[in-house]
């Protein structure tokens, strides 16, 4: 569990982990809370000749919800989201859900820039990101875009992401309406067996508005339209969920591994789906 | 206050000696950070070895490159076999008798086996260098099935087979096939057999007990440091047995006893996976022999899940056999083993399936037989005493099932089933089928508590109601509860039958008494985390009267400590706390004749009362133990020289058999396979009770290591011998958010032939946990119409059995 020899960058500004990011190409990369990362380059699956490390970097912390959107500095950490009463009440699915990332330790480490720029399946944010249709800002030699998270993730640790590129905030409106992050997980400080993320509008009795997405379920995250669609215009019944839930089975690809076979996951996937619309029905 | 007036019972009190819950003095260092772990030692000039390890489970070598290795700058040696070959240590010899390749001789058998030992001067250039070492492979068939390795053509061990094909005798005798390790039989076969034939009822079932893995928090890990100048080797290492380590590496190296000195600093957990002898120590000491300077070894995690000493892998197939009232009249086992690719179980020589043969359990059956068949296939050797004593737990993990299954076969309650055919307190000392004398018991004492306690009744109409809400699709949690009483053997052994490698199984103690009353101890054993340098000072404040705060136990150095085979099999109390008992009757007897001098009266005219000794009738004529220590130093008495001291080694005449009954509660959800157990309640009898709270520790250690074994943690191989749980990710080590409350209890059985009564706690709630969870599990489906399944119980396991018993609609 020994890294092979690398450079260590700790510049103090965007500009400086982009001038690096330029010298070095391909053996540069980022690293945030870095506990993705250093696990990768201990096992020796990951190369990394240039590690710039974005812990002093100006600008890339601080939770903001102004104008109906919510906006996460890279370097929020997840014990940061937990913490802040802001968050807890403009989108406490955020909440929930990083109260299911690993433990304590981690989370104090672990921040939501590097959770959803690593682009491994296993990262509970992705999914909730692409639940909420999130925006992903990056910066880069060019200059600042943004990236929807629904279209960011293109395999597992592939992504939008250019290789110069940097993520530096999340933002997305508001949530409205009821909310879950149901996650099975082996134990603590595992990634989810399967997990789902449901955000959706109750008006009269009848869902206005429903997003699902999925986690640790194929190569990416799922957001799964169809099964938010299904529950659109209904009451949320049994027949609705079956629905949503006949729905997303038909966007998942899970991959059998040591949590089960693929038989199991998929029948994990649809009980949690059913659990998770259920509780955010309960809560709008 | 003046110690006249001090009542008995605080001078009872100020002794901190048997029975109190004296706080553990080992955790002022611990919580601070303060321990001493081997990869704290730091000496000047070391060096670090780091393996080569093969990627393959099986494959022939056919060149090993180190010049690339060898070209980096910091790199001092690669040894491979052929450097250990002249000095004849590329093999070494196992404690099960076998011999196990130290560096890859022509081939390996195991992946993550050692091939190359890289020596530089830091761990990140051998890190660095283990990459550059080119081995050239050729794959050989692979065979992770002991079944298949005995109908197989494939030959794992060539070195194993004569020229002209025959199989020579293995360490146990004579072997079937050349994947067969040895036979090992015990009890009556045809009485037996006659007796099942016979029987109006039988039970059958496979039981697998899967392979597991101690998983200590630290791993395993030496420096071994060869003096040039006056020839002395010291090792330092994480040994649950450091003067047997001491004796094997001068057997092996040739370097005279006396020159080696082997020191166990503080270890962080054993649990049996620091019992045997590695190919790091032996790489480590040839490198410092070669070198003149210490070398360090320390595993990495993934190498010690992957290659140092896993436990059970015992597939075990029995049938038990009972009258109609479920009177049980007898049992048959037989257990295939994988060994892996050497035979490394560190088991006592004359019991190759350690003592497996407890397993008729807590119950009276005339009538039994055990067959084990020990098989070689391409796993990592070992087969160790996970928080065991010598497979203890597999016997009691089948028995324990095989009840289960019968009370299913029989249409009865599995509570009352084991009720009827317990052991009686009047039939102890008990002959068991299977040759072990059961030493004291009291088990429809401890079961009827356990029942009562737990509100066994109430738990049975409860779980019938959620049986019939699940039906009525009301819920879809079952409830399950699981029973076990477990006897455990503990305290190997009695020299006449238990050895290793020759080594007979005694302890010692050692004793100086300081002239101001103050003492030190030493001992044969070597505490992993289990309190000795607590609760030894509580066994010798008790037997010799001065406080335990004032008694400095010490152990691990064979330079300073009396020879022992150190501590695993929850051997410390049964054998090193007898003798720290009588080590310290010893003491007592010459501080008597002292007393006797000093109070100017007969030595049978004074009587030790807690801290002194008094003179008989006249309590107000005393000398304090402490009086009676300056006074042994510095005071001529004729006839008696001077001095107090004492030593003694115990071999004791019988094992210890502590036993318990377990209940756990558990619900469980059949759609995604999760277990929420709501109740844990263990009954343990350990005989007398040194300290309760670090009893109390003990059984919260040992239940969470049964909850791991029991629902997930395993080391899973592929087809083709690839080690699927390599990780913490994937290998379970449950944390304080899996863990239950556990509510624990006791009752009291001494043993009858340990000087102070004591049996061992550390393994029982291991040992009685792991067949409680597992059967809390099969309980929950019973109602459904499973006989077993097998653990561990992970998520999709569960799933699977609700989903092969139709329960997902």
């Amino acid at each position: 569990m020994i890294p092979a020899a690398f450079e260590y960058h700790r510049p103090k500004d965007m500009a400086g982990v982009l001038a690096v990011l330029t010298q070095y190409g391909d053996d540069a990369r980022v690293m945030a809370g870095g506990h993705s990362l250093i696990p990768m380059m201990k096992l020796r699956m990951a190369d990394v000749p240039h590690l710039i490390d974005l812990q002093s970097v100006e600008g890339l912390g601080g939770i903001s919800v102004a104008d109906g959107v919510v906006r996460l500095g890279a370097m929020v950490t997840q014990h940061d989201i937990i913490d802040s009463a802001e968050l807890a009440s403009a989108a406490p699915i955020l909440r929930e859900t990083s109260l299911q990332i690993a433990d304590p330790q981690v989370r104090y480490m672990g921040t939501i820039g590097g959770n959803v720029a690593n682009g491994d399946p296993g990262n509970d944010m992705p999914g909730l990101m692409q639940c909420l249709d999130a925006t992903f800002h990056l910066v880069g030699p060019d200059g600042e875009r943004t990236v929807a998270a629904r279209d960011f993730y293109e395999s597992a640790y592939m992504t939008a992401r250019e290789d110069d590129e940097v993520l530096t905030a999340v933002s997305f409106a508001v949530p409205q309406g009821g909310y879950g992050y149901v996650k099975q997980k082996r134990k603590i400080g595992d990634y989810a067996t399967a997990a789902a993320a449901v955000q959706l509008v109750k008006e009269n009795g009848v869902c206005t508005a429903a997003s699902i997405a999925m986690t640790n379920l194929s190569d990416t995250p799922v957001h799964s339209v169809a099964a938010g669609d299904a529950l659109v215009g209904t009451s949320v019944d049994d027949a609705a969920i079956k629905a949503a839930v006949q729905a997303m089975l038909g966007d998942i690809d899970p991959a059998q591994d040591n949590r089960g076979p693929v038989e199991f996951k998929r029948h994990a996937a649809s009980v949690i789906l059913r659990r998770t619309i259920e509780r955010a029905w309960s809560r709008a | 206050m003046k110690d006249e007036v001090t009542t008995r019972e605080s001078r009872v009190d100020a002794l901190g000696g048997m029975g109190c819950k004296r706080k553990r003095v080992e955790d002022a260092r611990f919580t601070q950070g303060k321990g001493n772990y081997v990869d704290d030692i730091k000496l000047k000039g070391m060096l670090f070895g780091d393996f080569v390890r093969s990627p393959y489970a099986h494959a022939r070598i056919k060149s090993i490159d180190t010049s690339a290795a060898l070209a980096l700058d910091g790199v001092i040696a690669v040894l491979t076999a052929e450097d250990l070959r002249p000095l004849g240590l590329h093999w070494m010899p196992t404690l099960a008798g076998d011999k196990q390749m130290v560096l890859a001789d022509g081939k390996v058998l195991f992946q993550g086996q050692e091939v190359a030992y890289v020596v530089a001067k830091d761990r990140y250039i051998a890190a660095d260098a283990v990459e550059l070492v080119e081995v050239d492979y050729e794959e050989l068939p692979v065979i992770v099935d002991p079944f298949e390795a005995l109908k197989s053509d494939v030959v794992l061990r060539e070195d194993l087979v004569a020229e002209d094909g025959s199989l020579p005798d293995g360490a146990h005798g004579p072997r079937k096939h050349h994947n067969h390790i040895f036979t090992w039989e015990v009890g009556e076969k045809e009485a037996t057999t006659q007796v099942l034939d016979s029987a109006e009822v039988v039970a059958e079932e496979t039981v697998y007990y899967h392979r597991t893995h101690p998983c200590p928090l630290e791993t395993c890990g030496c420096v071994a440091s060869m003096d040039k100048v006056n020839g002395k080797l010291t090792l330092w290492g994480t040994f649950q047995a450091p003067h047997a380590i001491r004796t094997v590496v001068s057997l092996i190296s040739g370097i005279e006893e006396h020159n080696i000195r082997v020191i166990s600093p503080d270890i962080g957990g054993g649990f049996g996976n620091k019992v045997g002898a590695y190919p790091g120590y032996v790489c480590s000491v040839v490198a410092s022999i070669v070198t003149g300077v210490p070398v360090k070894w320390i595993e990495d995690r993934m190498e010690n899940l992957m290659t140092t000493a896993f436990a059970r892998d015992y597939w075990m197939t029995g049938k038990i056999s009972a009258t109609k009232e479920g009177k049980i009249t007898g049992l048959q086992c037989h257990v295939t083993a994988d060994h892996g690719g050497f035979d490394a179980c560190a088991d006592p020589t004359k019991f190759p399936a350690g003592f497996m043969n407890i397993c008729t359990g807590s119950y009276d059956i005339p009538t039994a037989y055990l067959a084990v068949d020990g098989v070689y296939t391409n796993k990592a050797p070992g087969g160790v005493s996970y928080r065991c004593s010598f497979r203890v737990t597999e016997a009691v993990y089948f028995i324990e099932r095989m009840i289960e299954v019968l009370a299913i076969e029989l249409n009865m309650d599995a509570a009352e089933l084991r009720r009827i055919n317990f052991i009686r307190k009047d039939q102890f000392p008990y002959k068991a089928a299977l040759g072990w004398e059961y030493d004291s018991g009291d088990y429809h004492t401890a079961w009827d508590k356990a029942m009562k306690a737990v509100d066994y009744d109430g738990l049975r109409a409860e779980q019938a109601q959620r049986v019939e809400d699940f039906k009525a699709g009301k819920t879809r949690k079952l409830m399950g509860i699981g029973l076990t009483h477990f006897t455990e053997i503990v305290g190997a052994g009695p020299v006449k039958n238990c050895d290793i490698l020759g080594l007979g199984m005694f302890d010692s103690c050692e004793i100086r008494i300081h002239p101001t009353g103050s003492a030190i101890a030493r001992l044969g054993t070597i505490s992993q985390g289990q309190g000795h340098a607590t609760t030894f000072a509580q066994i010798l404040a008790t037997e010799i009267g001065l406080p335990a705060d004032s008694i400095t136990i010490e152990e691990g150095d064979t330079d300073t400590a009396p020879y022992g085979l150190g501590t695993y099999g929850s051997r410390s109390t049964p054998v090193a706390g007898a003798a720290t008992a009588l080590a310290g009757r010893k003491i007592r007897a010459k501080a008597q004749m002292i007393a006797a001098y000093l109070l100017e009266v007969h030595d049978d005219d004074v009587e030790f009362d807690v801290d002194r000794f008094v003179v008989k009738g006249a309590p107000e004529k005393f000398k304090t133990m402490k009086e009676i220590a300056f006074a042994a130093y510095n005071q001529a008495i004729p006839g008696i020289e001077p001095g107090l001291e004492a030593v003694s080694y115990y071999d004791p005449p019988n094992m210890t058999y502590p036993f318990g009954a377990y209940v756990c509660v558990m619900d469980i959800d059949v759609d995604t396979g999760e277990v929420d157990i709501r109740r844990f309640y263990a009954l343990d009898d350990c005989g007398t009770r040194i300290n309760p709270m670090i009893i109390e520790g003990q059984v919260h250690g040992g239940l969470t290591e049964a909850l791991a074994v029991a629902l997930g943690q395993e080391i899973a191989y592929d087809e083709m011998g690839n080690v699927k749980t390599g990780t913490l990710m994937d290998f379970f080590l449950p944390t304080a958010w899996e863990v239950p409350n556990y509510e624990t209890d006791h009752t009291v059985t001494p043993s009858p032939h340990h000087p102070i009564g004591a049996k061992g706690v550390g393994e029982s709630p291991h040992v009685g946990g792991v067949p409680c969870f597992s059967n809390a599990v099969n309980d929950a489906f019973r109602a459904f119409g499973l006989r077993h399944t097998h653990m561990p119980h992970d998520h999709w396991r569960i799933w699977k059995t609700a989903n092969e018993l139709g329960l997902h609609g």
